[in-house]
């Protein structure tokens, strides 16, 4: 009872950090519409459904890196002394990642909001579709809030995310890229649900190494 | 006489078997493979060899975390260095097959990008090592990264290609070798191969291990 409550706490304190300073989250939602304006401009429209799909994944990998980038960067000395005298290093990872993965579902909604605005909208099974945002969403930001992690614990170069986290990144990519693209296909349920499962393995894969490992970056 | 403990001798001896063996040892004539066929003995072996020197640093970075000592973040250094070797070796001894079978030297395929991401972890782990400057931190921090990153990759490498159609021996329909080619000719060279090459592996990586702490003890003294 009291975990879930610190969590919960832990998971407002960042919502409200990310909302006082607005230019953050403003500027992230500006890189979403550059992005997708900038394939509107270049690609005037997009008939065929695997480019459509792959290029929303791309804009929302390269969305989720610059979104979760600065998680552990904006924290300072002092304020992870409280912490670390206050929580325990599970409460931190999992608040941040429920945090990350509620942040990158609205965003990667969004971003198909404003793709089907300006490219069309080839999907078929909106259902499905919604899964494969949902689940990519809580993928890629388990994977990139463990390598944020990882990532400032290191001398702070701000490439070293993106290098780190996309060969991690490449297998949920490859499968959420597949299974997305066969919902905008509007397949039936029993050809998409090996993929659904692989998806959902994997994630769980991703949530115990990251839960077992993050202590180990958290104690300097 | 130089002195080698047993399984360095083991070591030489199978890998010559193997070049010997391999070269000039009967092998079964298959279309389209012809005499690329003996390639297996290198480059198939070469993957084993990668996959086991990646287990090897996995499992001493789960051992650096368990217990911080230099002598496991070392092996799991080198152990990473060789696999990456190895890794590289396999990649241009597959594209030369690839090139005499399939016709070009890349194809995209899930079994081949697999390969290419087992590079890039290697590297993105080389990055990071050279990203951070105190030693302590940087063998407890890589360690972490190596766990996570290793992890997935051999799920990205072992599980994902099985789920779609390949080119490659092994996949999706594609028979792998050991179901009708691999004939028993074939096979008293390809396990020696393997257990050769992941010895000479072993080796070098033990040369690298001591080379690594004889410079220490200099930076000591």
């Amino acid at each position: 009872m009291q975990n879930t409550s610190k969590i919960f706490s832990l998971i407002i304190k960042e919502y409200r950090y990310d909302w006082r300073s607005r230019s953050a989250l403003s500027g992230i939602l500006m890189y979403v519409f550059a992005t997708v304006f900038i394939c509107y401009l270049s690609f005037k429209n997009v008939i065929d459904i695997p480019t459509w799909n792959s290029l929303f994944w791309i804009i929302i990998l390269f969305v989720a890196i610059n979104a979760i980038a600065k998680s552990f960067m904006a924290e300072s000395q002092a304020l992870q002394l409280f912490y670390y005298s206050f929580l325990s290093p599970y409460h931190i990872i999992v608040s941040k990642i429920i945090y990350h993965a509620v942040l990158m579902f609205v965003l990667a909604t969004l971003g198909a909001f404003i793709f089907t605005f300006f490219l069309g909208n080839p999907v078929q099974s909106y259902l499905q579709f919604s899964l494969a945002l949902l689940l990519g969403s809580v993928s890629f930001s388990s994977c990139l809030t463990m390598i944020s992690a990882i990532a400032s614990r290191a001398t702070n170069n701000p490439a070293l995310l993106a290098v780190l986290g996309f060969p991690v990144l490449l297998p949920v990519l490859t499968v959420t890229i597949r299974f997305s693209k066969n919902a905008i296909d509007g397949l039936a349920w029993s050809v998409n649900q090996p993929y659904f499962i692989l998806l959902l393995c994997l994630n769980a894969l991703i949530l115990a190494l990251a839960y077992l490992l993050f202590p180990y970056l958290w104690r300097e | 006489m130089l002195k080698l403990s047993w399984w360095k001798w083991l070591c030489i001896v199978l890998i010559f078997y193997t070049l010997i063996e391999g070269f000039l040892g009967p092998v079964p004539a298959l279309p389209i493979l012809n005499e690329t066929i003996r390639n297996l003995y290198f480059h198939v072996t070469m993957w084993f060899a990668m996959m086991i020197l990646m287990t090897v640093s996995l499992v001493y970075s789960i051992k650096y975390l368990s217990k911080p000592l230099a002598h496991n973040d070392t092996v799991a250094e080198m152990s990473a260095k060789v696999g990456m070797l190895f890794g590289i070796i396999g990649i241009l001894t597959g594209m030369i097959w690839a090139k005499n079978t399939w016709g070009a030297y890349w194809v995209n395929d899930a079994k081949l990008n697999g390969a290419a991401a087992a590079l890039l972890v290697y590297t993105a782990y080389f990055i990071l090592r050279n990203a951070i400057e105190d030693e302590t931190k940087r063998a407890r921090i890589s360690s972490v990264y190596a766990i996570f990153a290793f992890t997935l990759m051999m799920v990205f490498i072992m599980v994902l290609p099985r789920m779609t159609d390949s080119l490659h021996p092994g996949n999706g329909g594609n028979p792998g070798f050991s179901t009708y080619d691999l004939d028993a000719n074939m096979r008293k060279v390809f396990y020696p191969a393997v257990l050769g090459f992941t010895l000479l592996g072993i080796w070098i990586m033990q040369l690298k291990i001591n080379i690594k702490k004889l410079q220490h003890f200099n930076d000591e003294q």
